[in-house]
């Protein structure tokens, strides 16, 4: 489906792409003040480009009743919600994880951080998707309610954003990041056990 | 005997209250139209028949299981005021998606439901490019694949021309006449036989 409206993914990667490309040019092309900042940039923009698709997660299905066909389907809806959100993290995280290389080069990381990079996006963007998917499910009858799920799901992502961009800083100097590791991983089985059921159970009340 | 019982369902939306203890029962081959002017409730009383919505209080039963029940929902089909097609997808694949949402069906015939509806060759015609008409006739396809007992139609007429019409109106008296129920709502006059009414 989203190949046949492609701005629906290439919107919210091109956000990613070009907002990262900016930095260099608007603080300093200084390559160590660029490696110093890179983790947080990188990370905060990640965040944003998720929180901007999923706007889109349950909306259009919302708007043209197919939702209403899946609440009152014998299926399971959990497992339906997180087939849409995998579809999502397949289509926003994983292009970030994919590009990811790329643009820490750009921003002068190491080999050894970028690789940290990304396996902090390998857990954590499953994370964004599952949570998002909440906020996506709470707000879906509400017209325009990009800002309302900015703010409901903002906080909910402030821990992944602090472990993931310390797990990064710290390998560049060199120290443990397996506490950091373990959080992410916390973070990403929680989510995993219960999003779902959350989103389905959001949707329904939602959908009242 | 399979029975859809709804039994002194009130719902109030905001500060309004749509309706009050509405009982009714509906046995095999009975089919009920809802009428009353807009905003009386027909659209709610469809939604918690269907497990959309949850009602102020009431209770609501087919064949002993309660609406909140796998099998009541496998029991049951709605189509509420849209065509739930997604515009991305083309006719057959919206209603390869919807068949697998409502029915547990393993290899449905689509192309004959399409035929039946009169979308001969729009099998792979995105459905944005459908008119409100086609679109609602790749819904109303669902009739000729469901084998669920109880249909719950909401202004299933709109946007069809008479053919159309003819074409749902014959598919509901078939299904009255293999014992399923119907409840739909509609501001036209419809021909189908053993029609009850309740109006809100």
């Amino acid at each position: 489906m989203a190949f046949r409206n492609p701005s629906s993914f290439l919107n919210p990667l091109m956000f990613f792409v070009i907002s990262i490309s900016l930095f260099p040019i608007a603080i300093s092309p200084d390559a160590e003040t660029l490696s110093n900042l890179a983790p947080g940039i990188i990370w905060v923009i990640t965040m944003l480009s998720v929180l901007l698709s999923l706007n889109s997660l349950f909306h259009y299905d919302y708007d043209n009743g197919v939702l209403e066909q899946a609440v009152t389907s014998h299926q399971s809806l959990s497992l339906i919600l997180f087939a849409k959100t995998t579809a999502h993290w397949i289509l926003t995280g994983l292009p970030i994880i994919l590009l990811s290389p790329l643009l820490g080069m750009a921003l002068f990381l190491e080999p050894n951080s970028i690789y940290i990079l990304m396996l902090t996006l390998c857990l954590a963007t499953p994370c964004l998707s599952l949570i998002g998917s909440i906020g996506a499910s709470l707000v879906v009858s509400i017209k325009n309610s990009g800002m309302l799920l900015s703010l409901l799901i903002l906080p909910l992502y402030i821990p992944i954003l602090i472990f993931a961009t310390s797990a990064v800083s710290q390998s560049q100097f060199g120290l443990p990041i397996n506490g950091q590791f373990y959080f992410l991983g916390f973070i990403l089985i929680v989510s995993l056990m219960t999003a779902s059921f959350v989103s389905a159970l959001a949707l329904k009340i939602s959908m009242e | 005997m399979s029975k859809l019982t709804v039994n002194n369902l009130s719902c109030q939306r905001g500060y309004n209250l749509l309706f009050e203890n509405l009982s009714f029962n509906l046995s095999p081959g009975e089919v009920l139209r809802i009428s009353g002017p807009n905003g009386s409730g027909k659209t709610s009383l469809l939604k918690i028949i269907s497990g959309l919505n949850s009602p102020e209080s009431g209770s609501i039963t087919y064949n002993q299981s309660e609406v909140s029940s796998e099998k009541y929902q496998l029991e049951t089909l709605y189509l509420g005021h849209y065509a739930p097609l997604s515009s991305e997808l083309s006719c057959i694949e919206n209603l390869e998606y919807l068949t697998n949402l409502s029915t547990d069906i393993a290899f449905p015939n689509l192309h004959k439901a399409l035929q039946a509806v009169g979308l001969t060759n729009y099998e792979n015609e995105l459905a944005g490019n459908l008119s409100a008409g086609q679109k609602r006739r790749v819904a109303l396809s669902l009739l000729f694949i469901s084998q669920s007992k109880v249909w719950l139609l909401d202004e299933p007429f709109t946007s069809l021309d008479s053919d159309g019409i003819k074409i749902i109106e014959s598919q509901i008296e078939k299904h009255r006449l293999e014992g399923g129920v119907c409840i739909l709502t509609t501001h036209q006059d419809c021909n189908i036989k053993n029609l009850k009414e309740i109006s809100l």
